[in-house]
C-alpha cells in the first residue's frame, strides 16, 4: 500500500517544518507572526505523532490522543495570545515586540 | 514510484513551500494566507496517512478557528496591506544558519538511526468509534482525565480572554467623556 514512503522520509518533513518554524520566531519581530511561527512547530510535533502512530504502533491510538490534545492546547493558547495581543496593541499602538521595552532588563 | 508515493511527495514539498513563504513574506496578510495553504498541506497529509479523523480535526479546528483567529487580530492591529520591516540582513544569515545547521543535524540523525522495529505490516485504521470509547473510558488506558482536565483549560482560557481582552470600565468613561467634548 503505502509502505514504499519509509516513516524517515515523514520525519524530514516534519523536521524541515520545525526548523522553518524556528527560523520564523528568530527573524519576525510582529508578535502575530511570532504566534503563526509557532503554530507551524506545533503542526511538525503532530506530525511526527501521527506518523510514529501509524507506522510503530499500529495497535494503539496513543499518538493520535497527544495529537488532538496538542490541537486543544494549541487552540487555547492562540485565544490568549490574540487577546494579550490585542491588549497590547491598545496601549502601545504596536504590537512589535521591540516596542514593549517596559519590563526590559 | 506509484501514485502514492508521488503524492506523499508533492504535499511534502507543497506544505514546505507554504511555510516557508508564511515565514519570509514581507506582508502580513499574505503570510496569514501562506499559513492557511501550509495548514491545509497538513490536512492533506493527515488524510494520506488515513487518520481522517485528525485531518478533520486538523481543517475545523486550525484552518476553521485559529488561521480566522489570526487574519481577525491582523485587521483590528494593522494595515494588512503595509510591508513590515525586514528584519537586518544579519540576524536573517544567523538564523538561516541556525535553523539549517540544526535541520542537518537532525536529518543526519534520523538518516543513520536503525532502532525503528516495524511490526508485520499490519494495518492501522482508527474508526471514530474506538478513538470516543478510548477517549472517554476510566480504566487504565483511558483518557478521561486528560480530557476534563483539557476542558478546565478551555473554559480557563476563555473566561482569561476576555478578562484581558476587556477595556477596563474607567477607561471607556474617560473615552465617552472625551468624546462628548470634543463633539
Amino acid at each position: 500500500m503505502m509502505q514504499e514512503i519509509p516513516l524517515t522520509h515523514i520525519l524530514f518533513v516534519s523536521t524541515a517544518l520545525f526548523f522553518i518554524g524556528m527560523y520564523g520566531l528568530f527573524t519576525r519581530r510582529n508578535l502575530i507572526t511570532m504566534l503563526m511561527s509557532i503554530e507551524l512547530m506545533l503542526n511538525s510535533v503532530n506530525i511526527n505523532f501521527v506518523a510514529f502512530n501509524k507506522y510503530l504502533f499500529p495497535d494503539n491510538l496513543d499518538g493520535l490522543f497527544f495529537t488532538l490534545f496538542i490541537i486543544t492546547i494549541a487552540a487555547a493558547e492562540a485565544a490568549v495570545a490574540i487577546a494579550i495581543i490585542i491588549n497590547l496593541y491598545r496601549s502601545h499602538q504596536s504590537i512589535d515586540v521591540e516596542d514593549a521595552t517596559e519590563m526590559k532588563y | 514510484m506509484n501514485i502514492s508515493s508521488i503524492l506523499f511527495y508533492a504535499i511534502a514539498a507543497f506544505i514546505l513551500g507554504a511555510g516557508v513563504l508564511a515565514v519570509t513574506s514581507v506582508k502580513i496578510f499574505r503570510a496569514a494566507i501562506w499559513l492557511l495553504f501550509s495548514l491545509i498541506g497538513i490536512a492533506a497529509l493527515y488524510f494520506w496517512m488515513q487518520v481522517e479523523f485528525i485531518a478533520a480535526i486538523q481543517i475545523v479546528v486550525y484552518v476553521g478557528g485559529i488561521v480566522v483567529l489570526i487574519i481577525f487580530s491582523i485587521f483590528l492591529t494593522q494595515h494588512s496591506g503595509k510591508e513590515m520591516n525586514s528584519p537586518a540582513v544579519g540576524k536573517k544569515l544567523v538564523s538561516a544558519m541556525a535553523a539549517l545547521f540544526g535541520m542537518a543535524f537532525v536529518a543526519n540523525l534520523i538518516a543513520h538511526y536503525e532502532g525503528f522495529t516495524y511490526p508485520s505490516s499490519k494495518p492501522f485504521n482508527p474508526n471514530v468509534s474506538a478513538i470516543g470509547t478510548q477517549m472517554l473510558s476510566t480504566t487504565s488506558h483511558g483518557f478521561i482525565l486528560p480530557f476534563e482536565v483539557v476542558s478546565m483549560l478551555l473554559l480557563a482560557a476563555m473566561v482569561g480572554c476576555i478578562v484581558i481582552a476587556m477595556r477596563p470600565k474607567n477607561d471607556i468613561e474617560n473615552s465617552s467623556v472625551h468624546n462628548n467634548q470634543t463633539n
